[in-house]
């Protein structure tokens, strides 16, 4: 590989993935993240929009604190394709040679990163949870590993774009719309359909009843200790009180109080961070506590003291749910009249 | 990959920051697993030969000799100094490299991702490499003529359902199949059969390209994670709890509106 010349790339890209007309939050949480290592690198943050007759997200785009919006509109961009963005993402950092470029960790932008980074024989880090910049303002990407043990930060230091994706909600918010409206700059694309080799047959979404636990401010969980369907239910009512998700151990799963595919969490589930988070009758093995770990505020519900959520709780109540949980709720029905 | 029940005594080379995996069993990645039953699922089908390729030290041998008795025709080991320390760029490199020796792959399946690293960028990059299409998220594969295979390709709340001809790549999720259990002479085969193993030198690979050498991203540094938290316990009768937790939460600013 030839050395490059890396004083020659600057500026901070966002990929912005649109949906069937529709920004992704992920962009947005990333552009908020750009935003901050743009100013400290003193560069350009550029969003980026794929997609076409999209000049309307563009604009929309333009009033979420980047510098730039480089939008490339056309029918080969229409839906995605790994052939046709891949092509022309690497062609725009090759003209404009970006010096990051950050990806929404979604399946597209999973499917996406890679072969750009392998066209541009660059790094590319997965599952970033947070970003900085190292002395010299190199990124570094840190990513929890090996089961969450232990926090691993990665760079890419000889090598431009410094590549990252970044799973949704892992990011701050984006902070709300500003006055100030970047440039919206539309770019021509060499790609044609003769470069695609795959075709779109169907895309089939299907809106889901409720939020997804990953989204949800607030999330009750219950596990093995609630011990039957009836104290299921007042896991349901706590988190109905509070307005939250519902969230399970896999033992819950396994007894069929909730619904593993949606409702597990911990390392081999999801993955939250809801700002407070409950844990009724868990006991906290490694693999659940994992999956809560970036909540903002954890109380633990277990009559056991020697439960290991207790100690990696904020607030901890070693009485009996079944008990206390009522008593919560009453309590905050008080609040709300 | 590592086993996952030997995580914990998993290290890091301070000098290098990559894994120390001596003494840690390696097995076969689930998803991997199921790439491997998808291409024997296609070969009961459609006929033809299921090679598996891996890029490891020399005791991955085991785990070939683990497809070996899943019924896979023939194993191949890429194993180099060289190789070591590899990230997924510089991993994809040498892979495409062993699958180009093989010649005339119609089809390369893999894991979509593995549980240790998981960062599912292998796949694309092989078949960036390779000069071949890939799909990704792959829970489903129809053959609709000799070349032309159909995927359902899983997106967030729903999936994709996508064409391609042959020679493709595709990453396959663990909702594809369900893997089945080796027969004990599937087993008792395996221990008979062969494992060919390339060298840097014999794939004809550019040695700047693989490896530490050819890695892209590294680890500057690494700490362990604390999930220990303040534990402030609350006591007294149900209702005072409730109240001292509602104030305490308040406090903090996570109180939902509700």
């Amino acid at each position: 590989m030839n050395k490059l010349d890396i004083q020659a790339y600057k500026g901070v890209w966002v990929f912005a993935e649109q949906r069937d007309g529709k920004l992704l939050d992920v962009g947005l949480e990333l552009l908020a993240t750009g935003r901050e290592l743009a100013d400290k690198l003193g560069e350009e943050l550029v969003a980026v929009l794929f997609g076409n007759q999209v000049r309307s997200l563009a604009d929309e785009l333009a009033s979420y604190g980047t510098d730039k919006v480089l939008v490339a509109d056309s029918p080969v961009l229409a839906v995605y394709r790994n052939d046709s963005y891949s092509l022309a993402l690497t062609e725009l950092v090759n003209q404009r040679k970006p010096s990051i470029v950050l990806v929404g960790g979604t399946t597209i932008g999973m499917d996406l990163a890679p072969r750009v980074a392998a066209k541009l024989g660059t790094g590319l880090t997965a599952h970033a949870v947070s970003l900085k910049l190292d002395k010299d303002g190199c990124l570094l990407a840190q990513i929890p590993s090996f089961g969450g043990t232990i926090m691993a930060s990665i760079c890419c230091a000889k090598h431009r774009p410094q590549m990252v994706t970044v799973p949704p909600g892992f990011l701050k918010k984006p902070e709300k719309k500003t006055a100030k409206k970047a440039s919206v700059e539309t770019v021509k694309i060499a790609v044609t359909e003769k470069d695609v080799r795959t075709k779109v047959l169907e895309v089939f979404r299907q809106e889901p009843k409720s939020k997804p636990i990953q989204e949800a401010e607030t999330v009750v969980c219950g596990g093995f200790g609630v011990g039957s369907k009836e104290g299921w239910k007042m896991v349901e009512d706590l988190a109905g009180a509070l307005g939250g998700s519902i969230g399970a151990t896999r033992p819950a799963c396994d007894e069929g109080w909730a619904v593993q595919d949606e409702q597990m969490v911990g390392q081999s589930g999801k993955v939250i961070h809801p700002k407070l988070y409950f844990g009724i009758g868990i006991s906290g093995v490694i693999h659940h506590l994992i999956g809560i770990k970036d909540s903002k505020v954890i109380v633990a519900i277990n009559k056991d003291p020697k439960a290991p959520l207790a100690s990696s709780a904020d607030y901890v109540i070693q009485s009996d749910f079944r008990q206390v949980v009522p008593a919560l709720i009453s309590e905050l029905q008080k609040i709300k009249k | 990959m590592p086993d996952i029940r030997y995580w914990d005594r998993l290290s890091l080379d301070p000098a290098t920051k990559t894994l120390r995996r001596e003494g840690i069993p390696i097995v076969i990645s689930p998803m991997d697993k199921n790439a491997i039953e998808e291409a024997l699922r296609i070969r009961q089908a459609r006929g033809g030969k299921v090679t598996v390729v891996s890029m490891g030290p020399l005791n991955t041998e085991d785990i070939l000799r683990s497809a070996y008795a899943l019924g896979v025709d023939d194993a191949v080991l890429l194993t180099d100094r060289t190789f070591a320390g590899a990230d997924t760029l510089a991993t994809a490199y040498v892979l495409s490299e062993g699958i180009r020796k093989l010649g005339n792959v119609d089809l390369v399946l893999l894991g979509n991702e593995s549980l240790d690293g998981s960062t599912g960028q292998v796949g694309p990059q092989v078949a960036e490499f390779l000069g071949l299409p890939s799909i990704t998220h792959v829970s489903e594969i129809t053959f609709t003529d000799e070349t032309t295979v159909q995927v359902k390709s899983n997106i967030e709340l729903g999936f994709m359902r996508i064409e391609t001809h042959l020679p493709a790549v595709l990453a396959v999720t663990g909702d594809i199949n369900v893997v089945h259990i080796p027969s004990v002479w599937g087993a008792l085969w395996a221990t008979e059969k062969s494992i060919a193993k390339w060298t840097c030198a014999e794939l004809g690979a550019e040695t700047g390209r693989c490896g530490l050498t050819g890695s892209p991203t590294w680890v500057p540094e690494v700490a362990p994670i604390d999930v220990k938290r303040r534990g402030e316990v609350l006591k007294g009768e149900p209702t005072q709890i409730a109240v001292q937790l509602i104030e305490k939460l308040r406090a903090d600013g996570v109180l939902p509106e509700i």
